[in-house]
């Protein structure tokens, strides 16, 4: 017990005494703020160009939502990324021996891994709302609609924003033990995240079998947990399409889909690649 | 400190695939003694210590610190230092955040750090990121890390690559203090000369297999060859072996080990027998340390 939350200040040291938490920081709260603000434009304006033509308005909340669901939308790799370079750092640099000496039970350094990874994307969550709603909300007030920071259903995404990010991390942390290339892991996850998730959530969309499936995916089960999300809000935006042929997840299925998705690579890192040799 | 914390690695093999990297391998490594683990490149080595340090898994056998393996250990990083790489350090992380962080990790206290870093020279270069350092002072931010613990017993591989011929000398006496304290110290190495005047015991290692072990004294003293040869070689032969010597006929003469020309030529004069020729012959450590790890031919490796 005394060597877990020994092993747990250590690892917060580690990721301290280095630069890359906050470079990726600043790229989050960049990016998201960047997404969040352009967002609040467009459905200003589709707000402006729908009136009246007798298609239902979007109620402030669900375009509050919509804007500060950015984070999620587009910032879930920076959480991603630092989780797998918590573990594949001290492969590629192979500090793993110094840290193996110093606690010999690897379970303990992974599991202290998985705390810090845990606090880190909580903390990413938090960076990046400061983004989205630090840049979303004044321009949906310059445009003359609602901040609603005050709405309930607004609220909730916020916080679930934070337990998404946070559990993302978790889930770079197992693949980055399962995969222990920091090349391998990095070039994946961009992969995954930026070009492979988002079309197969489009094509899984064609077929009631394949959009069962795809809501298992961890954006889709993200989405969920959250309450909002551009690529499942896409049907709703557009009153000429058929209506989603399956019911999302519910939030708090979406929060299991996505902490069995994270916790999987983990254990099974633990069991395999953790108990190699170090080199 | 000072628990007496003898390291013993009992009949250990490594399998790696199809390779046998370690075949039976034992030895003791004593409290109060520095002992040199030789061989060359590849013997086995590296393995055989990243066992002991619960690294690396054995196929067979034990490595253990005071009869326990390191993970079992209550304190292993207070019992054992170690550092078996001057590369194992991210580039990014000064070299005082390094040791912080394993003395976090270990339980260490803290202000060990600054006492260590004094004691390898690196208290100025202690907050600048290790990608600056140079190979020695990388030597040197290991070996922090192996004393940081103030451990009993300290395992260090090739430590003496990379540094300058001040940084050998000084690294020479340090060991030797350290045992004198009575800790352990195991150190590799792949050149006998390096580590001659600091070793008390040896260890020799070839293709996975321990082919020499004892004190260096030892290994020096089966080296002395007497070539030598009189009229009444029986008569010289029979009285050389009484006086301890080990007697071969070689090259035309009598080859004696085991004894010095000095003893032999004092035996020929007590016997009265005329010599012919007498010289020594004897062959330095280094010669016999590469006779003993030398000529590594194909199968001595399964492959």
């Amino acid at each position: 017990m005394m060597g877990m939350l020994r092993q747990t200040v250590a690892e917060f040291v580690k990721v301290l005494s280095l630069k890359s938490w906050w470079l990726l920081g600043l790229i989050l709260v960049a990016y998201v703020g960047f997404t969040a603000a352009g967002l609040a434009f467009f459905f200003s304006e589709l707000g402006a160009q729908l009136a009246g033509t007798g298609a239902p308005a979007l109620d402030a909340a669900t375009k509050a939502n919509l804007v500060y669901s950015s984070v999620t939308a587009v910032g879930l790799v920076i959480p991603l990324l630092f989780g797998a370079l918590l573990i594949t750092n001290e492969y590629r640099h192979r500090s793993l021996t110094p840290t193996v000496l110093a606690q010999p039970r690897r379970g303990v350094v992974l599991a202290a891994k998985a705390v810090v990874a845990l606090a880190g994307g909580a903390v990413y969550g938090v960076l990046g709302l400061l983004g989205s709603v630090g840049l979303g909300a004044p321009v949906l007030l310059a445009l003359g609609e609602e901040a609603a920071l005050d709405d309930p259903e607004v609220i909730t995404l916020l916080l679930r924003t934070v337990v998404a990010m946070a559990l993302w991390a978790l889930l770079g942390l197992g693949l980055g033990a399962l995969l222990t290339s920091q090349i391998a892991t990095i070039v994946i996850v961009l992969a995954f995240t930026q070009f492979v998730e988002p079309i197969l959530r489009l094509v899984a969309g064609v077929w009631e079998w394949s959009a069962q499936l795809g809501r298992f995916l961890p954006g889709s089960a993200t989405d969920a947990l959250v309450g909002a999300g551009i690529l499942s809000s896409l049907g709703a935006l557009d009153p000429s399409a058929p209506s989603a042929p399956v019911d999302p997840l519910l939030w708090w299925q979406g929060g299991l889909v996505l902490a069995a998705l994270a916790a999987i690579p983990l254990v099974v890192a633990a069991l395999t690649t953790l108990r190699r040799d170090v080199e | 400190m000072t628990l007496a914390t003898p390291l013993t690695v009992d009949s250990l093999t490594k399998v790696y695939g199809d390779l046998t990297a370690l075949r039976d391998v034992s030895f003791t490594a004593q409290p109060g003694r520095v002992t040199g683990f030789l061989g060359p490149n590849g013997a086995g080595k590296t393995s055989t210590l990243r066992i002991l340090l619960g690294l690396n898994r054995a196929t067979a056998g034990t490595a253990l610190v005071d009869g326990q393996r390191y993970r079992e250990l209550e304190h292993p990083a207070r019992r054992v230092g170690a550092s078996l790489s001057a590369d194992v350090f991210h580039p990014g992380r000064s070299g005082r955040a390094h040791l912080m962080i394993q003395a976090l990790a270990a339980g260490i206290d803290r202000r060990r750090v600054d006492t260590v870093l004094d004691l390898v020279g690196l208290a100025a270069a202690g907050r600048r990121a290790v990608g600056g350092y140079s190979l020695g002072m990388r030597q040197r931010l290991g070996l922090a890390g192996a004393l940081l613990g103030d451990p009993s017993a300290i395992v260090l591989d090739e430590p003496i690559n990379g540094l300058d011929p001040d940084g050998i000398r000084w690294m020479r006496s340090l060991l030797r203090s350290l045992a004198a304290e009575g800790r352990t110290v195991l150190l590799s190495s792949h050149v006998l000369s390096e580590v001659q005047q600091t070793v008390d015991d040896v260890v020799v290692i070839r293709a996975g297999r321990i082919i020499a072990d004892g004190t260096l004294e030892s290994l020096e003293s089966g080296t002395r060859r007497v070539r030598v040869d009189a009229d009444d070689r029986d008569a010289l032969a029979a009285a050389a072996r009484r006086a301890g010597g080990e007697v071969a006929v070689g090259g035309g003469a009598l080859v004696v080990t085991g004894i010095d020309a000095v003893r032999v030529g004092e035996i020929a004069r007590d016997e009265r027998i005329a010599l012919r020729h007498l010289s020594d012959d004897s062959e330095s450590l280094e010669d016999v340390f590469l006779a003993l790890t030398g000529d590594v031919t194909g199968d001595e490796v399964d492959r």
